[in-house]
């Protein structure tokens, strides 16, 4: 008595019963595919959220400042960002490819009847380097816009479609709170991070903005002030190193020593990057756990039915005993039958939860992503629960003895 | 050949205690052909259990082939059912869904008989019984006593050395009956296989040559038959009816 024929006596018992074998496999087959769904689905949100935000700059480092505690019992204060800052990092920092300040505010834009709150955002002309914006039509804001404090305006993708809604908006006049701006240029498409889209903004010229739109908010004691500072740094070896030269320069420029705590935040892209990764792997695996539970139930599924299994075919057994089956033989058979109805659960469970991932890609609302440790993952774990939860009903089979088996109605 | 020695056998069900046999000494030498009797309850398929090595006496000694079978592992039991034991049970006990020929050939299975050895051997023994051409019938497809035809070729084909019959002709018709003793008989003659055959029909019990008696779990007769009857001899009402004629 091989495995072999143990295995051919599982099959011919399952065959017999196509029914019950295939109403047992459903729970599996259920489970296996929503872990294989929902974490495919989690892995694509994650690649999707990743080359996005890559997208957004490479090296990129940025200056905002963060609310600190100065003392205890005092509420949190904010230092703002002064323009001196910006013209003291410009100076003394190396290794960098291009700075960029910005001053940010929310304001009316209106095209004729069509109005809506934008995000106004005032730059110099190393916002496009630095945030890696290519221009689609027209030029980007240049050092003569500043100086001559033009008003014209470069407009997002998105921006320039929610305005114009299909017309050129290429030399057409805009008013952002009542001023007019002229479009000089429209931005290519660079797509949403997922957080906040990188094709709705509304670009000036900083010294524009500040002498016509940003008004008192702009000024701290008389001095102006900035949302951002935005540095690439020349390679991404070098990006630690100019963090700390940003930071050095800030507490020089704000007199603070090294034990006060810095109330500016300096972070480079790869820092957010893998806070982000970290929060969608969590929620990957958040989503996976859930999933884990329906395959968990389905394996009590599979001990449910292949205990009634055990009881309805009790004389079954009695009379494979009578005609001499071994303990051992009549508890491999109910073992490698459940094995068998999980691990074939298991293989259309992966092909349904695939097939699921393939359908929610076809909608266009994310891109998923089925990965094969995912697949090894679902099928080993259905082999487990198949062996973990058949081996109690085949211990069962085994024990029975054959005359009280046979006498069983 | 089987010998009972003081065999008791106690069941508990739930609180009471079911003496089911009660102080047994029983003797069956090799190649006879036995008929057990009796009220329903006396004890006789605990008896068959017991010569079968399904169960095991709870006092007493019970050996075969000279063996006392209480020391046999579970594993050593499982290989005396499937090698010296034919057993064939009154509801015939086939695998539903299972055709003729793999029911056949099932004790084969669990004896490690391979291949091909293992399918000539289960259609021999379906052409013993007269069933060679229904081998890929699945037992819904068969009559009552086709049925219990392949269970007799299942209890033959590993060639025991003895066959036991429980009532294996209560869930049939008389003339079926008689069909299936003669079957019983013609093995005994042609194989000299131990037979034990239990029955209620005192005609069928008359075709062997010895009839032992169970009441209460005790053997209350045991005699030889002188004369045997042969198969196919008509029952004496019948025989009654065709006189007056």
């Amino acid at each position: 008595m091989n495995l072999l024929e143990n295995i051919r006596i599982s099959f011919r018992a399952l065959a017999a019963n196509k029914l019950r074998s295939g109403l047992t496999m459903l729970g599996i087959i259920i489970g296996v595919a929503a872990v294989v769904a929902l974490m495919s689905i989690g892995r694509g949100a994650t690649r999707s959220v990743t080359s996005r935000v890559e997208g957004l700059g490479s090296n990129l480092i940025s200056v905002t400042s963060a609310r600190v505690v100065r003392q205890a019992g005092v509420a949190a204060q904010s230092t703002p960002l002064y323009y001196s800052d910006y013209q003291a990092i410009a100076q003394d920092v190396t290794d960098v490819n291009g700075i960029s300040p910005t001053y940010q505010t929310g304001a009316q834009v209106a095209y004729g009847a069509n109005q809506s709150q934008f995000t106004i955002t005032g730059a110099e002309p190393a916002f496009a380097t630095v945030q890696a914006y290519t221009v689609a039509q027209g030029r980007f804001i240049t050092f003569a816009d500043n100086s001559a404090e033009s008003r014209v305006v470069v407009l997002g993708s998105q921006t320039a479609t929610d305005l114009f809604s299909g017309l050129n908006p290429m030399g057409r006049d805009i008013t952002i709170n009542g001023i007019n701006f002229t479009v000089v240029g429209v931005l290519a498409s660079k797509g949403s991070t997922g957080f906040f889209s990188t094709d709705e903004v509304v670009i000036i010229p900083l010294e524009t903005g500040y002498s016509r739109i940003f008004g008192g908010r702009a000024l701290d004691n008389g001095k102006l002030t900035l949302s951002s500072i935005s540095l690439s740094a020349a390679n991404p070896n070098v990006v630690d190193t100019v963090i700390s030269q940003v930071e050095y320069v800030l507490r020089r420029e704000h007199r603070l020593t090294l034990n006060e705590t810095l109330p500016f935040s300096v972070s480079s892209q790869s820092q957010a990057l893998s806070t982000i990764t970290s929060i969608t792997g969590t929620l990957t695996a958040f989503l996976g756990a859930i999933a884990g539970i329906s395959l968990f139930v389905g394996g009590i599924g599979i001990m449910n039915i292949m205990l009634v299994s055990v009881r309805e075919r009790t004389r079954e057994i009695g009379l494979r005993k009578a005609v001499g089956a071994r303990r051992s033989v009549i508890l491999m058979q109910f073992i490698v039958e459940t094995i068998t109805l999980s691990l074939v659960g298991g293989i259309l469970g992966i092909s349904l939860g695939a097939a699921i991932a393939g359908v929610v890609t076809l909608t266009g609302l994310i891109t998923t992503y089925v990965s094969l440790d995912v697949i090894l993952y679902s099928f080993f774990f259905a082999a487990l629960v198949g062996l973990f939860f058949g081996i109690y009903p085949a211990y069962q089979a085994a024990s029975l003895r054959p005359i009280e088996a046979l006498r069983y109605e | 050949m089987i010998e009972f020695e003081n065999v008791t056998k106690i069941y508990r069900m739930g609180q009471s205690k079911v003496i089911a046999l009660d102080d047994i000494n029983l003797k069956i030498e090799a190649g006879e052909m036995v008929a057990v009797m009796g009220p329903s309850g006396s004890g006789k398929s605990t008896l068959m259990a017991i010569i079968g090595c399904l169960d095991i006496p709870s006092k007493g000694v019970y050996r075969l082939e000279g063996q006392p079978v209480e020391k046999l592992s579970d594993n050593q039991l499982a290989q005396v059912r499937s090698r010296k034991v034919g057993f064939v049970f009154q509801q015939f006990n086939l695998l539903p869904r299972t055709d003729a020929l793999e029911n056949v050939m099932l004790p084969l299975l669990y004896d490690g008989v391979h291949g091909k050895l293992r399918t000539e051997k289960a259609k021999a023994a379906l052409e013993v019984v007269g069933l060679a051409d229904r081998m890929h019938h699945k037992p819904n497809q068969l009559s009552g006593g086709e049925q219990q035809r392949v269970a007799i070729a299942r209890a033959l084909v590993n060639e025991p050395t003895i066959l036991l019959a429980d009532e294996p002709t209560g869930n049939l018709d008389t003339k079926t009956g008689e069909d299936i003793i003669g079957l019983f008989q013609k093995l005994h003659e042609e194989t000299g296989q131990t037979v034990v055959y239990v029955t209620h029909d005192a005609f069928i019990a008359r075709h062997t040559q010895r009839i032992i008696r169970l009441v209460d779990g005790k053997i209350i007769s045991d005699e030889t038959v002188a004369h045997p009857l042969a198969a196919g001899t008509p029952r004496p009402e019948e025989a009654l009816i065709g006189q007056s004629v």
